[in-house]
């Protein structure tokens, strides 16, 4: 089982802090992202967002695995 | 966290200017400059009544050492505090304090200022913004 963090926005959409991938895991962010449009569409109506695996912004052909601690970073706006 | 002469916090109640300015005072130093982001009463022509911080805070302390660091790197920082807040924020109420020691004050200035476009750019903090009419996450739509 895969479990990735949601803020902001994404908490919104998906209505939870955490939500779960129980089978056909991604093997990597770009699975993770497309996994993620096909289960909530309207993550696509949004500006882009970011995967970070282990704290760090990572890009499309990092590997992710059920060890690693992932989360959805929509446009940031702090400050 | 406090580390080496950087001090960042992501704090629940309101920011102390003094605690940060205290924290960055250094005998070798020429210039403080010092940066006080505050929550005004309208964006767009609306009507703001208050904001909400949510936080990735692991990562944001994270990111925010480090930009800290590239300060220390690109301009010889001597000291930062950096102190973000999370949580429901009032208008007028301190939503961000950013502080700077430098040998001479135009390195200091250039670090402040390169901290807050950093944090703006890619520190994992959200800001939800409530209007009279509602509210909406800033940033998160195109």
């Amino acid at each position: 089982m895969m479990k990735i963090r949601c803020f902001g926005i994404a908490k919104d959409i998906t209505s939870q802090a955490f939500i779960t991938i129980d089978e056909q895991l991604p093997s990597n962010v770009e699975g993770l992202k497309l996994w993620l449009e096909k289960n909530y569409p309207q993550f696509k109506s949004l500006n882009k967002c970011m995967i970070a695996v282990n704290q760090e912004y990572a890009d499309d052909n990092t590997p992710i695995s059920t060890s690693d601690e992932i989360a959805i970073i929509p446009p940031v706006s702090g400050g | 966290m406090v580390d080496n002469n950087i001090d960042i916090q992501i704090l629940g109640d309101n920011l102390s200017i003094d605690t940060c300015y205290q924290y960055v005072i250094d005998e070798t130093c020429g210039g403080i400059v010092l940066f006080v982001g505050t929550v005004r009463n309208h964006n767009k022509g609306k009507d703001v009544t208050h904001l909400d911080f949510e936080t990735y805070e692991s990562m944001a302390i994270k990111e925010l050492s480090k930009i800290a660091d590239e300060c220390v790197e690109k301009f010889q920082s001597k000291k930062l505090s950096i102190h973000h807040r999370k949580g429901h924020v009032g208008i007028k109420d301190i939503a961000v304090i950013i502080a700077v020691s430098s040998i001479h004050r135009k390195k200091a200035f250039l670090a402040c200022e390169y901290v807050i476009d950093q944090l703006k750019e890619r520190v994992p903090i959200w800001k939800k913004e409530f209007l009279t009419d509602g509210s909406y996450w800033v940033n998160a739509r195109p």
